[in-house]
Protein backbone atom coordinates (compact mmCIF):
# COMPACT_ATOMS: atom_id res chain seq x y z
CA UNK A 1 0.00 0.00 0.00
CA UNK A 2 1.77 3.13 -1.22
CA UNK A 3 0.15 6.28 0.05
CA UNK A 4 0.88 9.84 -1.04
CA UNK A 5 -0.08 12.71 1.27
CA UNK A 6 0.11 16.15 -0.35
CA UNK A 7 0.48 18.73 2.39
CA UNK A 8 0.69 22.49 2.71
CA UNK A 9 1.35 25.24 5.17
CA UNK A 10 -1.27 27.82 6.00
CA UNK A 11 -1.18 30.98 8.09
CA UNK A 12 -1.88 30.14 11.73
CA UNK A 13 -5.29 31.71 12.29
CA UNK A 14 -4.75 31.80 16.03
CA UNK A 15 -2.30 34.64 15.37
CA UNK A 16 -3.37 38.15 14.46
CA UNK A 17 -3.58 38.37 10.65
CA UNK A 18 -2.41 41.64 9.09
CA UNK A 19 -3.52 42.87 5.70
CA UNK A 20 -0.97 44.11 3.19
CA UNK A 21 -0.80 47.81 2.28
CA UNK A 22 -2.27 47.09 -1.19
CA UNK A 23 -5.28 45.47 0.49
CA UNK A 24 -5.08 42.39 -1.73
CA UNK A 25 -3.27 39.85 0.43
CA UNK A 26 -2.15 39.17 3.95
CA UNK A 27 1.08 40.76 5.03
CA UNK A 28 3.07 37.59 4.36
CA UNK A 29 6.11 38.87 6.29
CA UNK A 30 4.04 38.87 9.47
CA UNK A 31 2.42 35.49 8.91
CA UNK A 32 3.30 32.54 11.11
CA UNK A 33 2.88 29.36 9.07
CA UNK A 34 1.84 25.95 10.32
CA UNK A 35 0.91 22.70 8.62
CA UNK A 36 -2.74 22.65 7.59
CA UNK A 37 -4.52 20.89 10.45
CA UNK A 38 -6.59 18.66 8.13
CA UNK A 39 -3.37 17.59 6.39
CA UNK A 40 -2.13 16.50 9.82
CA UNK A 41 -5.18 14.23 10.02
CA UNK A 42 -4.54 12.90 6.50
CA UNK A 43 -0.93 12.07 7.46
CA UNK A 44 -2.03 10.35 10.67
CA UNK A 45 -4.56 8.23 8.77
CA UNK A 46 -1.89 7.35 6.18
CA UNK A 47 0.57 6.28 8.90
CA UNK A 48 -2.13 4.16 10.56
CA UNK A 49 -2.99 2.47 7.24
CA UNK A 50 0.69 1.78 6.68
CA UNK A 51 0.88 0.12 10.11
CA UNK A 52 -2.02 -2.13 9.10
CA UNK A 53 -1.04 -2.99 5.53
CA UNK A 54 2.66 -2.18 5.15
CA UNK A 55 3.95 -0.08 2.25
CA UNK A 56 5.15 3.48 2.24
CA UNK A 57 3.92 6.97 3.03
CA UNK A 58 5.25 9.80 0.89
CA UNK A 59 4.55 13.42 1.78
CA UNK A 60 4.60 15.93 -1.02
CA UNK A 61 4.61 19.72 -0.75
CA UNK A 62 4.84 22.53 -3.28
CA UNK A 63 7.80 24.69 -2.25
CA UNK A 64 5.92 27.98 -2.00
CA UNK A 65 7.94 29.46 0.82
CA UNK A 66 10.06 27.35 3.16
CA UNK A 67 8.50 23.90 3.53
CA UNK A 68 11.60 21.97 4.66
CA UNK A 69 10.86 21.95 8.37
CA UNK A 70 7.28 20.77 7.76
CA UNK A 71 8.55 17.92 5.56
CA UNK A 72 11.23 16.89 8.09
CA UNK A 73 8.56 16.91 10.80
CA UNK A 74 6.50 14.47 8.71
CA UNK A 75 9.56 12.22 8.35
CA UNK A 76 10.06 12.38 12.12
CA UNK A 77 6.45 11.26 12.56
CA UNK A 78 7.03 8.19 10.41
CA UNK A 79 6.65 9.15 6.75
CA UNK A 80 9.08 7.22 4.55
CA UNK A 81 9.77 9.81 1.87
CA UNK A 82 9.36 13.55 1.57
CA UNK A 83 9.31 15.35 -1.76
CA UNK A 84 9.49 19.04 -2.54
CA UNK A 85 7.83 20.24 -5.73
CA UNK A 86 10.11 23.08 -6.82
CA UNK A 87 9.57 25.80 -9.39
CA UNK A 88 8.74 29.47 -9.49
CA UNK A 89 6.10 29.36 -6.75
CA UNK A 90 5.20 32.22 -4.44
CA UNK A 91 3.83 32.24 -0.92
CA UNK A 92 0.06 32.27 -0.88
CA UNK A 93 -0.14 30.04 -3.93
CA UNK A 94 -3.73 29.46 -5.12
CA UNK A 95 -5.31 26.02 -5.01
CA UNK A 96 -5.51 25.55 -8.78
CA UNK A 97 -1.80 26.30 -9.27
CA UNK A 98 -0.87 24.06 -6.32
CA UNK A 99 -3.02 21.21 -7.65
CA UNK A 100 -1.52 21.50 -11.16
CA UNK A 101 2.01 21.48 -9.73
CA UNK A 102 1.24 18.41 -7.59
CA UNK A 103 -0.40 16.66 -10.55
CA UNK A 104 2.61 17.29 -12.74
CA UNK A 105 4.94 16.00 -10.00
CA UNK A 106 2.84 12.84 -9.57
CA UNK A 107 2.58 12.11 -13.29
CA UNK A 108 4.01 8.66 -13.97
CA UNK A 109 4.42 7.84 -10.27
CA UNK A 110 2.84 4.72 -8.83
CA UNK A 111 0.57 4.89 -5.78
CA UNK A 112 -2.53 3.21 -4.38
CA UNK A 113 -4.06 6.01 -2.38
CA UNK A 114 -3.79 9.78 -2.05
CA UNK A 115 -4.93 11.28 1.22
CA UNK A 116 -5.31 15.06 1.60
CA UNK A 117 -6.84 17.21 4.27
CA UNK A 118 -10.45 17.86 3.32
CA UNK A 119 -9.81 21.59 3.18
CA UNK A 120 -7.43 24.31 4.32
CA UNK A 121 -7.97 27.71 5.91
CA UNK A 122 -6.80 29.52 2.77
CA UNK A 123 -8.37 27.70 -0.16
CA UNK A 124 -10.24 30.59 -1.68
CA UNK A 125 -10.46 28.90 -5.09
CA UNK A 126 -11.48 25.47 -3.85
CA UNK A 127 -10.00 22.45 -2.14
CA UNK A 128 -6.65 21.27 -3.52
CA UNK A 129 -7.49 17.58 -3.11
CA UNK A 130 -10.50 17.49 -5.42
CA UNK A 131 -8.72 19.65 -8.01
CA UNK A 132 -5.72 17.32 -7.91
CA UNK A 133 -7.88 14.20 -8.26
CA UNK A 134 -9.62 15.71 -11.29
CA UNK A 135 -6.32 16.65 -12.97
CA UNK A 136 -5.09 13.09 -12.35
CA UNK A 137 -8.40 11.56 -13.52
CA UNK A 138 -8.99 9.81 -10.18
CA UNK A 139 -12.24 9.29 -8.28
CA UNK A 140 -12.45 11.38 -5.10
CA UNK A 141 -14.52 11.58 -1.96
CA UNK A 142 -14.40 14.54 0.44
CA UNK A 143 -15.29 14.84 4.14
CA UNK A 144 -14.18 11.30 4.87
CA UNK A 145 -13.76 10.02 8.41
CA UNK A 146 -13.47 6.24 8.28
CA UNK A 147 -11.20 4.47 5.80
CA UNK A 148 -10.84 0.71 5.41
CA UNK A 149 -8.62 -0.66 2.67
CA UNK A 150 -8.95 -4.13 1.16
CA UNK A 151 -5.66 -4.92 -0.61
CA UNK A 152 -7.15 -8.12 -2.11
CA UNK A 153 -9.83 -6.34 -4.12
CA UNK A 154 -7.80 -3.10 -4.36
CA UNK A 155 -10.71 -1.07 -3.03
CA UNK A 156 -11.34 1.25 -0.11
CA UNK A 157 -14.53 1.51 1.90
CA UNK A 158 -15.03 4.99 3.31
CA UNK A 159 -17.56 7.00 5.21
CA UNK A 160 -18.57 10.45 4.06
CA UNK A 161 -20.08 12.70 6.70
CA UNK A 162 -23.22 14.72 6.15
CA UNK A 163 -24.90 17.08 8.61
CA UNK A 164 -26.31 15.75 11.87
CA UNK A 165 -23.97 12.77 12.08
CA UNK A 166 -25.52 11.04 9.05
CA UNK A 167 -22.89 9.08 7.10
CA UNK A 168 -22.84 7.55 3.65
CA UNK A 169 -20.65 4.52 2.99
CA UNK A 170 -18.97 4.19 -0.39
CA UNK A 171 -16.74 1.57 -1.90
CA UNK A 172 -14.21 3.01 -4.32
CA UNK A 173 -11.62 1.44 -6.59
CA UNK A 174 -7.98 2.27 -5.92
CA UNK A 175 -6.19 4.45 -6.73
CA UNK A 176 -8.42 7.15 -5.35
CA UNK A 177 -8.07 10.48 -3.55
CA UNK A 178 -9.81 10.93 -0.21
CA UNK A 179 -10.31 14.25 1.58
CA UNK A 180 -9.82 13.43 5.25
CA UNK A 181 -11.99 15.23 7.80
CA UNK A 182 -10.79 13.25 10.83
CA UNK A 183 -8.29 10.43 11.29
CA UNK A 184 -8.93 7.39 13.47
CA UNK A 185 -6.58 8.86 16.08
CA UNK A 186 -5.48 12.33 17.15
CA UNK A 187 -2.54 13.32 14.90
CA UNK A 188 0.73 12.27 16.51
CA UNK A 189 3.31 14.69 17.77
CA UNK A 190 6.97 14.60 16.80
CA UNK A 191 9.38 15.71 19.53
CA UNK A 192 11.79 18.46 18.48
CA UNK A 193 14.75 16.12 19.01
CA UNK A 194 13.39 13.69 16.41
CA UNK A 195 12.70 16.50 13.94
CA UNK A 196 16.29 17.75 14.42
CA UNK A 197 17.58 14.24 13.86
CA UNK A 198 15.54 13.91 10.66
CA UNK A 199 17.04 17.22 9.51
CA UNK A 200 20.52 15.81 10.02
CA UNK A 201 20.04 12.33 8.59
CA UNK A 202 17.13 12.36 6.12
CA UNK A 203 17.06 13.78 2.60
CA UNK A 204 14.26 15.61 0.85
CA UNK A 205 13.60 14.63 -2.77
CA UNK A 206 12.95 17.34 -5.32
CA UNK A 207 10.78 17.33 -8.42
CA UNK A 208 10.60 20.30 -10.81
CA UNK A 209 7.21 21.55 -11.95
CA UNK A 210 6.16 24.51 -14.07
CA UNK A 211 3.62 26.82 -12.51
CA UNK A 212 0.69 26.29 -14.90
CA UNK A 213 -1.97 28.95 -14.81
CA UNK A 214 -5.62 27.94 -14.81
CA UNK A 215 -8.88 29.82 -14.54
CA UNK A 216 -8.14 31.24 -11.14
CA UNK A 217 -9.77 34.17 -9.46
CA UNK A 218 -8.78 37.82 -9.17
CA UNK A 219 -8.58 39.07 -5.62
CA UNK A 220 -10.04 42.58 -5.55
CA UNK A 221 -9.94 43.23 -1.84
CA UNK A 222 -8.95 41.47 1.38
CA UNK A 223 -10.51 42.78 4.55
CA UNK A 224 -11.53 41.88 8.07
CA UNK A 225 -15.26 41.14 8.17
CA UNK A 226 -17.38 44.11 9.22
CA UNK A 227 -18.20 43.76 12.87
CA UNK A 228 -21.79 44.78 12.17
CA UNK A 229 -23.32 42.63 14.86
CA UNK A 230 -20.33 42.50 17.15
CA UNK A 231 -20.84 41.31 20.71
CA UNK A 232 -21.14 43.79 23.54
CA UNK A 233 -17.93 43.08 25.40
CA UNK A 234 -18.14 42.60 29.15
CA UNK A 235 -15.12 44.21 30.76
CA UNK A 236 -13.71 44.06 34.26
CA UNK A 237 -12.14 41.60 36.64
CA UNK A 238 -13.46 38.05 37.00
CA UNK A 239 -15.98 39.00 39.69
CA UNK A 240 -17.34 41.96 37.72
CA UNK A 241 -17.67 39.82 34.59
CA UNK A 242 -19.52 37.09 36.46
CA UNK A 243 -21.89 39.55 38.14
CA UNK A 244 -22.77 40.99 34.76
CA UNK A 245 -23.36 37.52 33.25
CA UNK A 246 -25.67 36.59 36.13
CA UNK A 247 -27.54 39.87 35.66
CA UNK A 248 -27.99 39.16 31.92
CA UNK A 249 -29.22 35.62 32.59
CA UNK A 250 -31.71 36.99 35.09
CA UNK A 251 -32.93 39.74 32.75
CA UNK A 252 -33.51 37.17 30.04
CA UNK A 253 -35.35 34.81 32.38
CA UNK A 254 -32.91 32.02 31.55
CA UNK A 255 -33.25 30.01 34.76
CA UNK A 256 -35.10 26.80 34.29
CA UNK A 257 -37.90 26.35 36.83
CA UNK B 1 -31.98 28.68 -21.42
CA UNK B 2 -29.11 30.94 -22.27
CA UNK B 3 -25.50 31.65 -21.40
CA UNK B 4 -26.57 34.37 -18.95
CA UNK B 5 -28.38 31.91 -16.69
CA UNK B 6 -27.74 31.11 -13.06
CA UNK B 7 -27.77 27.39 -12.30
CA UNK B 8 -28.43 26.12 -8.78
CA UNK B 9 -27.39 22.56 -8.00
CA UNK B 10 -30.13 21.21 -5.72
CA UNK B 11 -29.08 18.99 -2.84
CA UNK B 12 -31.21 16.39 -1.12
CA UNK B 13 -30.86 13.52 1.31
CA UNK B 14 -33.41 10.95 2.41
CA UNK B 15 -36.28 12.50 0.47
CA UNK B 16 -35.70 16.03 1.69
CA UNK B 17 -34.18 19.05 -0.06
CA UNK B 18 -31.55 20.73 2.07
CA UNK B 19 -32.03 24.31 3.25
CA UNK B 20 -29.00 25.50 1.30
CA UNK B 21 -30.86 24.66 -1.92
CA UNK B 22 -33.60 27.18 -1.10
CA UNK B 23 -31.04 29.70 0.15
CA UNK B 24 -29.18 29.49 -3.18
CA UNK B 25 -32.41 29.68 -5.21
CA UNK B 26 -33.38 32.88 -3.42
CA UNK B 27 -29.98 34.42 -4.15
CA UNK B 28 -30.05 33.21 -7.77
CA UNK B 29 -33.45 34.86 -8.31
CA UNK B 30 -32.10 38.12 -6.90
CA UNK B 31 -29.04 38.30 -9.15
CA UNK B 32 -30.13 36.54 -12.37
CA UNK B 33 -31.80 39.71 -13.77
CA UNK B 34 -28.50 41.63 -13.45
CA UNK B 35 -26.90 38.98 -15.67
CA UNK B 36 -29.87 39.06 -18.04
CA UNK B 37 -30.61 35.40 -17.43
CA UNK B 38 -32.95 33.03 -15.68
CA UNK B 39 -32.71 30.88 -12.58
CA UNK B 40 -32.40 27.19 -13.42
CA UNK B 41 -32.48 24.48 -10.75
CA UNK B 42 -30.67 21.21 -11.46
CA UNK B 43 -32.00 18.17 -9.61
CA UNK B 44 -30.46 14.70 -9.85
CA UNK B 45 -32.11 11.61 -8.42
CA UNK B 46 -34.51 8.78 -9.00
CA UNK B 47 -38.26 9.22 -8.65
CA UNK B 48 -37.84 12.65 -7.12
CA UNK B 49 -40.67 14.46 -8.96
CA UNK B 50 -42.08 15.51 -5.57
CA UNK B 51 -38.81 17.32 -4.80
CA UNK B 52 -38.75 18.95 -8.25
CA UNK B 53 -42.21 20.38 -7.49
CA UNK B 54 -40.76 22.26 -4.51
CA UNK B 55 -38.28 24.11 -6.73
CA UNK B 56 -40.83 26.48 -8.25
CA UNK B 57 -38.73 29.49 -7.26
CA UNK B 58 -36.59 28.63 -10.29
CA UNK B 59 -37.77 29.65 -13.74
CA UNK B 60 -37.09 26.11 -14.82
CA UNK B 61 -36.12 22.82 -13.15
CA UNK B 62 -33.85 20.43 -15.04
CA UNK B 63 -34.59 17.00 -13.60
CA UNK B 64 -32.20 14.18 -14.35
CA UNK B 65 -33.92 10.95 -13.33
CA UNK B 66 -31.96 7.72 -13.42
CA UNK B 67 -31.91 4.67 -11.17
CA UNK B 68 -28.11 5.08 -11.02
CA UNK B 69 -28.71 8.45 -9.32
CA UNK B 70 -30.94 7.09 -6.57
CA UNK B 71 -28.21 7.84 -4.04
CA UNK B 72 -25.73 10.68 -4.25
CA UNK B 73 -22.40 9.30 -5.50
CA UNK B 74 -19.73 11.99 -6.04
CA UNK B 75 -18.35 10.45 -9.25
CA UNK B 76 -21.67 9.82 -10.99
CA UNK B 77 -23.21 13.14 -9.94
CA UNK B 78 -20.10 14.97 -11.10
CA UNK B 79 -20.21 13.35 -14.55
CA UNK B 80 -23.87 14.15 -15.11
CA UNK B 81 -23.57 17.77 -14.01
CA UNK B 82 -20.40 18.29 -16.02
CA UNK B 83 -22.12 17.09 -19.22
CA UNK B 84 -25.10 19.33 -18.48
CA UNK B 85 -22.95 22.42 -17.85
CA UNK B 86 -20.85 21.77 -20.95
CA UNK B 87 -24.02 21.81 -23.03
CA UNK B 88 -25.77 24.74 -21.36
CA UNK B 89 -22.75 26.98 -20.63
CA UNK B 90 -24.40 29.04 -17.85
CA UNK B 91 -22.73 32.20 -16.54
CA UNK B 92 -22.96 31.28 -12.87
CA UNK B 93 -23.33 27.98 -11.03
CA UNK B 94 -24.20 27.94 -7.33
CA UNK B 95 -23.23 24.82 -5.37
CA UNK B 96 -23.50 24.32 -1.61
CA UNK B 97 -20.19 24.37 0.28
CA UNK B 98 -21.33 21.11 1.86
CA UNK B 99 -20.12 17.52 2.00
CA UNK B 100 -21.87 16.85 -1.31
CA UNK B 101 -21.02 20.17 -2.91
CA UNK B 102 -17.31 20.01 -2.10
CA UNK B 103 -16.74 17.08 -4.44
CA UNK B 104 -18.76 18.75 -7.18
CA UNK B 105 -17.55 22.35 -7.17
CA UNK B 106 -13.79 21.81 -7.39
CA UNK B 107 -14.12 18.86 -9.78
CA UNK B 108 -16.27 20.90 -12.17
CA UNK B 109 -13.84 23.80 -11.97
CA UNK B 110 -10.86 21.58 -12.80
CA UNK B 111 -12.65 19.61 -15.51
CA UNK B 112 -14.21 22.59 -17.29
CA UNK B 113 -11.44 25.12 -16.49
CA UNK B 114 -14.04 27.49 -15.09
CA UNK B 115 -13.20 29.75 -12.12
CA UNK B 116 -14.26 28.62 -8.67
CA UNK B 117 -14.76 30.92 -5.72
CA UNK B 118 -15.27 28.88 -2.54
CA UNK B 119 -16.63 29.56 0.97
CA UNK B 120 -18.89 32.36 -0.26
CA UNK B 121 -21.09 34.33 2.07
CA UNK B 122 -22.33 36.66 -0.66
CA UNK B 123 -22.49 36.90 -4.46
CA UNK B 124 -23.13 40.06 -6.44
CA UNK B 125 -23.12 41.22 -10.03
CA UNK B 126 -21.35 44.50 -10.77
CA UNK B 127 -21.30 45.78 -14.36
CA UNK B 128 -22.03 42.28 -15.60
CA UNK B 129 -19.12 40.84 -13.61
CA UNK B 130 -19.63 38.25 -10.89
CA UNK B 131 -18.14 39.13 -7.52
CA UNK B 132 -18.15 36.90 -4.51
CA UNK B 133 -17.25 37.53 -0.90
CA UNK B 134 -15.46 34.55 0.60
CA UNK B 135 -14.84 33.86 4.22
CA UNK B 136 -11.47 32.22 4.68
CA UNK B 137 -8.87 31.76 7.45
CA UNK B 138 -11.53 30.34 9.75
CA UNK B 139 -13.83 33.31 9.10
CA UNK B 140 -11.22 35.86 10.22
CA UNK B 141 -10.65 37.30 6.76
CA UNK B 142 -13.05 38.18 3.96
CA UNK B 143 -11.99 38.31 0.32
CA UNK B 144 -13.81 40.02 -2.51
CA UNK B 145 -12.92 37.94 -5.56
CA UNK B 146 -13.79 38.18 -9.25
CA UNK B 147 -13.90 35.38 -11.77
CA UNK B 148 -11.29 35.06 -14.51
CA UNK B 149 -13.49 33.00 -16.85
CA UNK B 150 -16.85 33.56 -18.58
CA UNK B 151 -18.36 30.87 -16.39
CA UNK B 152 -18.07 30.97 -12.63
CA UNK B 153 -18.72 28.30 -10.05
CA UNK B 154 -19.45 29.62 -6.58
CA UNK B 155 -19.64 27.35 -3.55
CA UNK B 156 -21.96 28.92 -1.03
CA UNK B 157 -21.79 28.61 2.76
CA UNK B 158 -24.98 27.15 4.19
CA UNK B 159 -27.02 29.75 6.06
CA UNK B 160 -25.63 32.69 4.07
CA UNK B 161 -28.97 33.73 2.57
CA UNK B 162 -32.59 33.53 3.77
CA UNK B 163 -34.23 30.30 2.60
CA UNK B 164 -37.66 31.97 2.48
CA UNK B 165 -36.72 33.82 -0.74
CA UNK B 166 -36.13 30.51 -2.48
CA UNK B 167 -39.28 28.70 -1.47
CA UNK B 168 -41.78 28.05 -4.22
CA UNK B 169 -44.61 30.50 -4.71
CA UNK B 170 -45.71 28.89 -7.98
CA UNK B 171 -45.68 25.42 -9.47
CA UNK B 172 -42.41 24.36 -11.01
CA UNK B 173 -41.73 24.17 -14.73
CA UNK B 174 -39.95 20.84 -14.99
CA UNK B 175 -37.95 19.43 -17.89
CA UNK B 176 -36.88 15.81 -17.48
CA UNK B 177 -33.60 14.73 -19.04
CA UNK B 178 -31.94 11.34 -19.42
CA UNK B 179 -28.70 11.06 -17.47
CA UNK B 180 -26.71 9.43 -20.24
CA UNK B 181 -24.24 7.96 -17.74
CA UNK B 182 -22.78 4.51 -18.18
CA UNK B 183 -23.34 2.99 -14.76
CA UNK B 184 -20.94 0.09 -15.18
CA UNK B 185 -18.08 2.53 -15.79
CA UNK B 186 -18.36 3.87 -12.25
CA UNK B 187 -15.40 3.38 -9.92
CA UNK B 188 -17.49 4.27 -6.86
CA UNK B 189 -20.41 2.36 -5.33
CA UNK B 190 -22.95 3.47 -2.73
CA UNK B 191 -23.12 1.02 0.17
CA UNK B 192 -25.57 2.57 2.59
CA UNK B 193 -26.51 5.43 4.84
CA UNK B 194 -26.07 5.43 8.62
CA UNK B 195 -28.16 7.61 10.86
CA UNK B 196 -26.77 7.95 14.41
CA UNK B 197 -28.76 6.36 17.18
CA UNK B 198 -30.44 8.85 19.44
CA UNK B 199 -28.22 9.61 22.42
CA UNK B 200 -29.17 10.40 26.00
CA UNK B 201 -29.51 14.10 25.19
CA UNK B 202 -30.98 15.73 22.09
CA UNK B 203 -29.16 19.08 21.95
CA UNK B 204 -31.55 20.37 19.27
CA UNK B 205 -34.38 20.26 21.86
CA UNK B 206 -32.50 21.73 24.81
CA UNK B 207 -33.29 25.33 25.65
CA UNK B 208 -29.98 25.98 27.42
CA UNK B 209 -26.65 24.87 26.03
CA UNK B 210 -23.13 25.26 27.35
CA UNK B 211 -20.84 24.51 24.44
CA UNK B 212 -17.16 23.73 24.69
CA UNK B 213 -14.39 24.13 22.12
CA UNK B 214 -10.71 23.58 21.56
CA UNK B 215 -9.78 26.21 24.18
CA UNK B 216 -10.54 23.71 26.91
CA UNK B 217 -7.22 22.04 26.12
CA UNK B 218 -7.69 18.53 27.44
CA UNK B 219 -10.30 15.89 28.13
CA UNK B 220 -9.91 16.24 31.89
CA UNK B 221 -10.86 19.89 31.72
CA UNK B 222 -14.27 19.07 30.18
CA UNK B 223 -15.38 18.52 33.76
CA UNK B 224 -15.17 22.29 34.34
CA UNK B 225 -17.79 23.04 31.67
CA UNK B 226 -19.88 20.06 32.76
CA UNK B 227 -20.09 21.67 36.20
CA UNK B 228 -21.16 24.97 34.67
CA UNK B 229 -23.80 23.23 32.54
CA UNK B 230 -25.08 21.38 35.56
CA UNK B 231 -25.21 24.57 37.65
CA UNK B 232 -27.22 26.28 34.91
CA UNK B 233 -29.46 23.28 34.23
CA UNK B 234 -28.09 23.27 30.69
CA UNK B 235 -26.98 20.48 28.38
CA UNK B 236 -23.41 20.20 27.18
CA UNK B 237 -22.59 20.53 23.48
CA UNK B 238 -19.31 21.05 21.64
CA UNK B 239 -17.52 22.17 18.52
CA UNK B 240 -15.92 19.78 16.05
CA UNK B 241 -12.40 19.41 17.55
CA UNK B 242 -13.84 18.10 20.83
CA UNK B 243 -15.80 15.41 18.98
CA UNK B 244 -12.86 14.49 16.72
CA UNK B 245 -10.72 14.05 19.83
CA UNK B 246 -13.31 11.63 21.17
CA UNK B 247 -13.97 13.72 24.28
CA UNK B 248 -17.73 13.94 23.73
CA UNK B 249 -20.11 11.87 21.57
CA UNK B 250 -20.93 12.83 17.95
CA UNK B 251 -24.49 13.82 18.77
CA UNK B 252 -23.20 16.65 20.97
CA UNK B 253 -21.60 18.38 17.97
CA UNK B 254 -22.92 21.77 16.86
CA UNK B 255 -22.13 22.98 13.33
CA UNK B 256 -22.01 22.11 9.67
CA UNK B 257 -21.27 18.43 10.06
CA UNK B 258 -23.11 18.28 13.37
CA UNK B 259 -26.45 19.64 14.47
CA UNK B 260 -28.11 23.01 14.13
CA UNK B 261 -29.37 24.42 17.43
CA UNK B 262 -31.53 27.42 18.36
CA UNK B 263 -31.57 27.42 22.19
CA UNK B 264 -32.62 30.28 24.47
CA UNK B 265 -29.02 30.41 25.72
CA UNK B 266 -25.84 29.33 23.97
CA UNK B 267 -22.83 29.83 26.21
CA UNK B 268 -19.71 29.22 24.11
CA UNK B 269 -16.58 28.38 26.09
CA UNK B 270 -13.24 28.33 24.27
CA UNK B 271 -14.88 28.21 20.82
CA UNK B 272 -13.22 30.48 18.25
CA UNK B 273 -16.17 30.32 15.86
CA UNK B 274 -15.10 28.95 12.48
CA UNK B 275 -17.83 29.46 9.82
CA UNK B 276 -18.68 25.73 10.05
CA UNK B 277 -19.52 26.16 13.73
CA UNK B 278 -21.35 29.50 13.44
CA UNK B 279 -23.61 27.92 10.84
CA UNK B 280 -25.00 25.62 13.51
CA UNK B 281 -25.70 28.12 16.31
CA UNK B 282 -25.92 31.69 15.06
CA UNK B 283 -29.70 31.81 15.45
CA UNK B 284 -29.64 31.08 19.19
CA UNK B 285 -31.69 33.66 21.12
CA UNK B 286 -28.87 34.66 23.46
CA UNK B 287 -25.22 33.93 22.74
CA UNK B 288 -22.53 34.59 25.35
CA UNK B 289 -18.96 33.75 24.38
CA UNK B 290 -15.85 33.36 26.51
CA UNK B 291 -12.58 33.30 24.58
CA UNK B 292 -8.99 34.35 25.17
CA UNK B 293 -8.63 35.79 21.63
CA UNK B 294 -10.31 39.20 21.24
CA UNK B 295 -10.43 38.75 17.45
CA UNK B 296 -12.18 35.34 17.59
CA UNK B 297 -15.02 35.28 15.02
CA UNK B 298 -17.41 33.94 17.69
CA UNK B 299 -17.65 37.55 18.94
CA UNK B 300 -19.18 38.55 15.58
CA UNK B 301 -22.31 36.53 16.29
CA UNK B 302 -22.34 36.60 20.10
CA UNK B 303 -24.57 39.10 21.90
CA UNK B 304 -22.15 39.33 24.80
CA UNK B 305 -18.46 38.61 24.79
CA UNK B 306 -15.86 38.04 27.46
CA UNK B 307 -12.17 38.09 26.66
CA UNK B 308 -10.37 36.18 29.33
CA UNK B 309 -9.05 32.95 30.71
CA UNK B 310 -11.82 30.37 30.80
CA UNK B 311 -9.98 28.53 33.60
CA UNK B 312 -10.56 31.58 35.85
CA UNK B 313 -14.04 32.48 34.67
CA UNK B 314 -15.79 29.12 34.28
CA UNK B 315 -15.23 27.68 37.79
CA UNK B 316 -16.09 31.02 39.43
CA UNK B 317 -19.21 31.35 37.27
CA UNK B 318 -20.32 27.79 38.11
CA UNK B 319 -19.99 28.52 41.80
CA UNK B 320 -21.91 31.77 41.64
CA UNK B 321 -24.68 30.35 39.43
CA UNK B 322 -25.11 27.45 41.82
CA UNK B 323 -25.28 29.87 44.75
CA UNK B 324 -27.82 32.14 43.04
CA UNK B 325 -30.02 29.23 41.98
CA UNK B 326 -30.13 27.77 45.48
CA UNK B 327 -31.31 31.06 46.97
Amino acid sequence: MNIVVPIKQVPDVVEELEINSDGKDLNRDAVKYKMNEWDESALEEALQLKDLHGGTVTVLAVAAGDVDEMLFTCLAKGADHATKVVGDFEEGLDSHTAARALASAMQGQSYDLILTGVQAADDLDGQVGVLLATYLGLPHISVVSGITVDPATHTATVQQEYAGGVMATFEVDLPTLLGVQAARAIPRYAPVSRVRQAMKTAKLNEIEADPAVGAGVTVRRVFKPESGGHAEMIEGDTQEVIDRVIEILRERGIWRA
Amino acid sequence: MAEQDVFVIAEHLEGKLSEVTFEMLGKARAIAPALGGQTIAVLLGHQVAALAEQLGAADQVLLVDDSALEHFIPEQAGQVIKALLQREQPALILVGNTSMGMDLAAALSAALDWSLIAYCGDVQVEDGQILAISQIYGGKIAVEAASKSNHTIVSVLAGAFPAAEGRATKSASIQTLPSGIAVSAGRMRFKGLTVPEAGDVDITRESLLVSVGRGIGSKDNIELVEELASALGAALSASRPIIDSGWLPKLRQVGKSGLTVKPKLYLAVGISGAPEHLQGMKDAELIIAINSDPSAPIFEVAHYGIVGDLFDIVPALSEQVAAVRSE
